[in-house]
Order: structure tokens, then C-alpha cells, then sequence
């Protein structure tokens, strides 16, 4: 028992002693079996899945019978792009900009309120307001929306009480927006999105806000800007990271939904319901996975150009 | 000599056997004991078990009298059950016309040995022999239930009953004194072409379609050009029942076709809308059961197709569904819930009217040739998308 203590000591006896030795010695070792089952996991189970998916495209369909040729061809993507398709993909991206855009208007108030201004328990009726939504099923908001738009419903009989019925009429009759009432219209798909995704808005551009200086506001006050000068050379570039987290949620959800159009809307397809379509109730998986290929492209191209833009200097 | 001989004999036999295996994997020649149990992929509310509400069973019995147990797998659209075949792990499907062929044609399911159903005598004649079961004589599924898709409508905006299905396609002052637009509805499937074609068959006789599921270049582009005009007048078209039935309600919507289980589910809510069939006739869809090609549960599904035939079922079912029972007798000889003026209602009397469901295939009867149904489907997307 009175060994001689070493600088380094002779191996332990026992298999878990020299187990925890050999760990101890090399922790990259260590590393990599602590990491090896999450690593795993986001490589086959995440990515694999979603590379099985996308490999999925390069096949086609028989077109009768509605069995898969598994034989490599562009024949799917030809037919992605034959012009009722192309509707759809420009339709989506269209919503999923507008929505985006707006988005940003209606939270940039909110969210700037929240982070300069709102104390004690206003904040936190801040966050709950926020996050309140969130918390409720998403298909109960989503047909309570239907209830609230349609043409024997809420809004239309505030707009009758307020005699403003005509307003409504005349917004209505507008082309591409309009429509027999707001829930068959663009107008109301584009509401209810804009209020299912606010809250993706809100929280990351209340976050980048609370991390601008005061101090930088009041010397650019100091110098004298004036308030639109200070909000568009001080405050806009300084909260960009926020404005680009927050659209990358809006316009990445607004991309991949499909029950907002189906439910809301003038039965005209989006991305996501021609995905449900194809796969789900047409076994079109070819194509289907050709459409989802499609908001991933669009991603990437939107983040590329956000960089180029400079959003991510300042992360 | 005589070993030659022998051997021939030997060799000969062997053939046979080998021809009858075949056969017998094709067809199934002589019931066996059932496995315990049968995996269907159905519509919605077609099989019932007495869960729902407890007076519509049509399952228990059956489990209890043949030891198979009934497992079901419901699915919403014919492309749907497509699918799910074609995945496999099923033995029965309820297909209708516009899925059934597709089926045939995939080698999804196999020929039915209608001898093997005791019942299958009791099948309305009309249906018996059907094109979207029967393929060269052969017969690839048993009848089970079939219905129209009626006229639905309301009855403050029509004083009587509509007569022509023009009110869906053409703008038109209704009796409340308001025009059409915006207030119908059409269905959000492919098929709804060939309502378009159903009513250019009556009225634009110059074109000669013979039949709405058949149609040339030609009348496919009037067709479209019809459903293009319609699009006009639809703000939604319809693609889950409750979501129609939600827009005659709070939408405005009037008229539209539809099933009659809206329309009875209206009924019952005290909504105003009655339904009809009017002169240019209507489609309708008529289910089969048909059996898997690797159905392992080969006598529980023959089983059950004789069980579907034979039971309170058909009756039970046609007042459950609105639906018309394949077994004319099912509406009067008293083995369910339905008599002859429920059947009737359900337009039992309507049979001639009714174009059923086909899937529509290049190589087609009346024509040289006709539009197939993937490009149905692809310009009834362009369609809808106002293309």
C-alpha cells in the first residue's frame, strides 16, 4: 500500500477504473462519445431523413397507375416548372414577402415599447400578451379567424353598425385582394398569417433592441439627429440581426404552411398545400418532394443575400 | 419405355400443379379459416362499430361470429386510398370508380372469385358487371355502396328546386334577387371535370361527348373553358364536408354540388337547403371492396365481403352515409334501418341519371383517344389558380 507516488501513475487495476483512466487522459476521446448518439442524430435522423426526402424528386411517377419509377430523371422537375406550378411557387413567395414586410412594421412599435419602455409589470404583461397566442391551438385561432372574416361574421357586422359596409364593398371589389368576402380573399389569408406569426416577429426584434445603448441615442441626439435620422442611421442598423432573425421565422413559416390557405382563402394552392397533395393524398412523392425543394433554395438564396447585406456582421 | 413414360406422366403432373399454384395465387378457389383478422382501408364512416353512435354496428357480429378481428384505416380522398395500397399491409379497400381502375392497373389488387360470395346473386344487376370493377370479364371487387352527387341548395335564394346545374357554372339572378357570384360552390377534386363535361354533354351537343369521363382534346378545352368560367363565380371550393357545410352557413354560399350526407347533416341543424337532381343528370360514385394482391388475410376479407352483402350493413349504412345499398332487397326486406322511401331520398330511383366515377385513361372507348387523368389533375390546380 506504500507505492511510491509518481508524477504520472502507473495504471489502475480494474476494467471501469482503467476505463475512466484512458478517459481522463484523452478527452477528445471523451468528446466524441458524448457527442456521437446528438451528432447522430441531428446527421441521420435530421439531415438523413430530409436527404432521403430530397432524393425522392430525382424519381418519377408512373402517371396512371401512380407507382414510383425509381430511375434517376429531371422529369419532375420539368413539371415543377410548367406554368400552373410556377403560379403557385410565386403566389407563396409573394404572401411569405408581404407578410414578412409587415410583420416588421407591426412589431417594430410593439417591440421597441417593450425594450426602452415598459417596466415592472407592464413588461410582463408584455410577454404574456405576446406569447398568449402561442399557448392556444393553433387550428382554434385559425377558425376562429374564419368566424371573425366571414361574410356573416364579426367584421362585417361591426362594418355594418358603423355603416361602413360600403367601404368594405368597394375594398373588396378590388382586384387580386378582394374577393366575395375577406375569408375567400388574399387579404384574409394575409391577416391571419400576420397575426399566427407576429409573435416570431416580436420576440427576437425586442431582443436586439434591449441590446442597443441608450447612450449611443442620446449622443446621436447630442449631435443633433433628429429622431428619424437617429432611428435610421442608429437604431435600424443596430437592430438589423433582430429584423433578419425574426423575418427568417415569418417568411420560412408563412413558405411550408398549408392549413392557413386551405382554411382561409380562395382554395388557390400554396407551396405547402401542393406538397400536402402531392404526398399525402396523391402519392405524387416525386413531385411533392421537388415542391419542398423549392423553399429551401429560397431560404438559401434569402440568407445568402441577407449576408451580403451585412445582417450578420454584427452577431 | 414405361420409365419414359413414366417420367413424361412425372413431368406432366408436375405442370399441372405448377398451373394450379398459379391459379390458386391468382384467384382463390376454396375458403379457408379465417387468420383472425382483416386490415380495410375505408371512407370515413363507412365501417362502424357501434362507437360512434351505438345503434349503427355493423362490425361486432361479425367479429364474433368468424373470430376476425376488423381493423380500419380510414382515408379522406381516391388518391389517398391509392396510396395506402400501394404502401401495402392492407387487405381490403373501399374504392371508388376513380381510384379502382388505378388500382387494377398497378397490380394492387387481385381478381375476386365472386363464387366464393354466396351473396353476390343478391347484387343489383346494374352493378354486377360495372367497368370500374370488371376488367375482360374479370371481376376485381364486390359492389359495396353508391350515392350521387346531388344539388345542393337553399331554399330562401331558389323558390323551387333548381332544374339545371347551370346555376353552378353560369352567372345567374337567383329568386332573392341577388346574382350568383361568389355564392357557389364547386368540389376541389379532379374530378369535377367531368361535371363540367356531364353538362356539355346536354348542352352542347355539337361537341358528342358520350361520356363525361371520356372526353378528346376538343371537349376536354370546352370543359376547361366551362370550369374557367366557374372559377369566376366560386370565392372557395369545397374539399372537407364540415368546412362546406360551415360555408352555407356563415359564407353565403347557395348552391353547390355536394353528398347527401350535407346535406341531411344540414337538415338535422335546421339549415335551409334541400337537394336535387336536375335535368342534365349527375355523377355519382359507386364503391368496391377489392381484395390486395398480398392480402394476408385472404378469408377473413372474402369473409367479410359476403358479411357486406349479406348483413344489416347495406341498410344500416345507407341511412348512416346516405348512400344507396348495392343489395336493392337491403331497402325493403327489413334487415336494417332502411325502407324504400329512405332509399328513394337517396336516390335509389336515380340510377339511370348517374354517371359514375371512372378514372378517366388514354385508351378510352368512344374515342380514339382521351385525356388522361394526370392531366386532370395538373390543369384543375391551373384552373383553380386562375390559369
Amino acid at each position: 500500500m506504500n507505492s511510491p507516488v509518481g508524477v504520472i501513475s502507473p495504471g489502475r487495476q480494474g476494467i471501469l477504473r482503467r476505463l475512466a483512466d484512458t478517459l481522463w487522459r484523452r478527452p477528445r476521446l471523451l468528446l466524441l462519445l458524448m457527442l456521437a448518439l446528438p451528432v447522430s442524430w441531428l446527421g441521420v435522423i435530421y439531415l438523413g431523413s430530409l436527404v432521403a426526402l430530397l432524393v425522392q424528386s430525382f424519381f418519377s411517377i408512373d402517371e396512371f397507375s401512380g407507382l414510383i419509377n425509381y430511375e434517376f430523371t429531371l422529369k419532375t422537375y420539368r413539371e415543377l416548372l410548367i406554368p400552373a406550378n410556377l403560379d403557385i411557387i410565386v403566389r407563396t413567395v409573394s404572401m411569405a414577402a408581404v407578410v414578412t414586410l409587415a410583420a416588421v412594421v407591426v412589431a417594430f412599435p410593439i417591440a421597441y415599447y417593450a425594450a426602452r419602455y415598459a417596466r415592472g409589470k407592464w413588461k410582463a404583461a408584455f410577454y404574456i400578451g405576446v406569447m398568449l397566442p402561442l399557448w392556444s391551438s393553433y387550428l382554434v385561432k385559425i377558425y376562429a379567424w374564419k368566424l371573425v372574416l366571414a361574410r356573416e361574421g364579426i367584421l362585417n357586422w361591426l362594418f355594418d353598425k358603423l355603416h361602413l359596409t360600403w367601404l368594405l364593398d368597394a375594398y373588396l371589389s378590388l382586384p387580386l385582394i378582394g374577393g366575395n368576402s375577406l375569408s375567400v380573399s388574399y387579404t384574409g389569408t394575409f391577416l391571419v398569417f400576420l397575426y399566427v406569426w407576429l409573435p416570431f416577429m416580436i420576440l427576437p426584434l425586442q431582443a436586439s433592441l434591449e441590446r442597443v445603448p441608450a447612450s449611443l441615442l442620446e449622443a446621436s441626439a447630442d449631435l443633433g439627429a433628429s429622431a428619424p435620422q437617429t432611428f435610421r442611421h442608429v437604431v435600424l442598423p443596430l437592430s438589423l440581426p433582430g429584423v433578419i432573425a425574426g423575418s427568417i421565422f415569418t417568411f420560412s413559416l408563412t413558405l411550408g404552411d398549408y392549413i392557413i390557405p386551405q382554411i382561409i382563402g380562395s382554395s388557390r394552392l400554396f407551396i405547402g398545400q401542393a406538397v400536402y397533395t402531392h404526398q399525402g393524398t396523391a402519392g405524387n412523392i416525386p413531385l411533392a418532394a421537388a415542391f419542398a425543394v423549392v423553399p429551401i433554395v429560397i431560404m438559401g438564396v434569402y440568407l445568402w443575400m441577407a449576408k451580403r447585406a451585412g445582417a450578420f456582421d454584427a452577431l | 419405355m414405361l420409365t419414359n413414360k413414366i417420367i413424361v406422366a412425372a413431368i406432366a403432373a408436375c405442370f399441372a400443379l405448377n398451373t394450379a399454384q398459379v391459379l390458386a395465387a391468382d384467384m382463390l378457389t376454396k375458403l379457408g379459416k379465417g387468420e383472425g383478422q382483416v386490415d380495410i382501408v375505408a371512407w370515413p364512416g363507412y365501417i362502424e362499430r357501434g362507437e360512434t353512435d351505438p345503434s349503427f354496428d355493423w362490425v361486432t357480429k361479425f367479429e364474433n361470429s368468424t373470430g376476425c378481428k376488423v381493423n380500419v384505416k380510414t382515408a379522406n380522398t381516391s388518391d389517398e386510398m391509392v396510396a395506402l395500397m400501394n404502401e401495402g399491409g392492407f387487405d381490403l379497400v373501399t374504392a371508388s370508380g376513380d381510384a379502382s381502375l388505378r388500382l387494377v392497373a398497378g397490380k394492387r389488387v387481385q381478381p375476386v372469385n365472386v363464387n366464393l360470395v354466396p351473396s353476390w346473386n343478391t347484387v343489383d344487376k346494374r352493378l354486377q358487371n360495372a367497368p370500374w370493377h370488371t376488367v375482360d370479364g374479370v371481376h376485381y371487387g364486390v359492389p359495396y355502396m353508391w350515392g350521387p352527387n346531388v344539388l345542393m341548395y337553399d331554399t330562401r335564394a331558389f323558390k323551387k328546386a333548381p332544374e339545371s346545374w347551370s346555376v353552378v357554372f353560369e352567372e345567374t339572378m337567383l329568386d332573392d334577387g341577388k346574382s350568383s357570384m361568389g355564392r357557389v360552390q364547386a368540389y376541389d377534386g379532379p374530378i369535377h371535370v367531368a361535371d363540367a363535361a356531364n353538362y356539355l354533354m346536354y348542352h352542347r351537343k355539337d361537341l358528342g361527348i358520350k361520356n363525361p369521363y371520356e372526353l378528346n382534346e376538343d371537349q376536354y378545352k370546352v370543359a376547361l373553358d366551362l370550369l374557367r368560367q366557374q372559377r369566376k363565380l366560386v370565392s372557395r371550393y369545397w374539399h372537407d364536408a364540415f368546412i362546406q357545410m360551415d360555408d352555407f352557413k356563415n359564407e353565403g354560399v347557395v348552391a353547390s354540388g355536394s353528398w347527401p350526407f350535407q346535406v341531411n347533416l344540414l337538415q338535422a341543424d335546421k339549415h335551409p337547403v334541400a337537394s336535387t337532381i336536375p335535368q342534365e343528370g349527375a355523377t355519382g360514385w359507386a364503391d368496391t371492396t377489392m381484395l390486395h394482391a398480398d392480402a394476408s388475410h385472404p378469408n377473413c376479407a372474402y369473409l367479410w365481403m359476403e358479411h357486406t352483402l349479406s348483413s344489416n350493413l347495406q341498410s344500416d349504412l345507407s341511412v348512416w352515409f346516405g348512400a344507396n345499398p348495392s343489395v336493392p332487397a337491403a331497402c325493403t326486406d327489413g334487415r336494417g334501418m332502411q325502407n324504400a322511401a329512405g332509399c328513394s331520398a337517396n336516390g335509389l330511383d336515380d340510377f339511370e341519371k348517374i354517371r359514375f366515377w371512372t378514372t378517366p385513361v388514354s385508351k378510352c372507348k368512344t374515342q380514339v383517344s382521351c385525356v388522361p387523368y394526370y392531366r386532370w389533375v395538373s390543369d384543375y390546380i391551373g384552373v383553380i389558380g386562375g390559369r
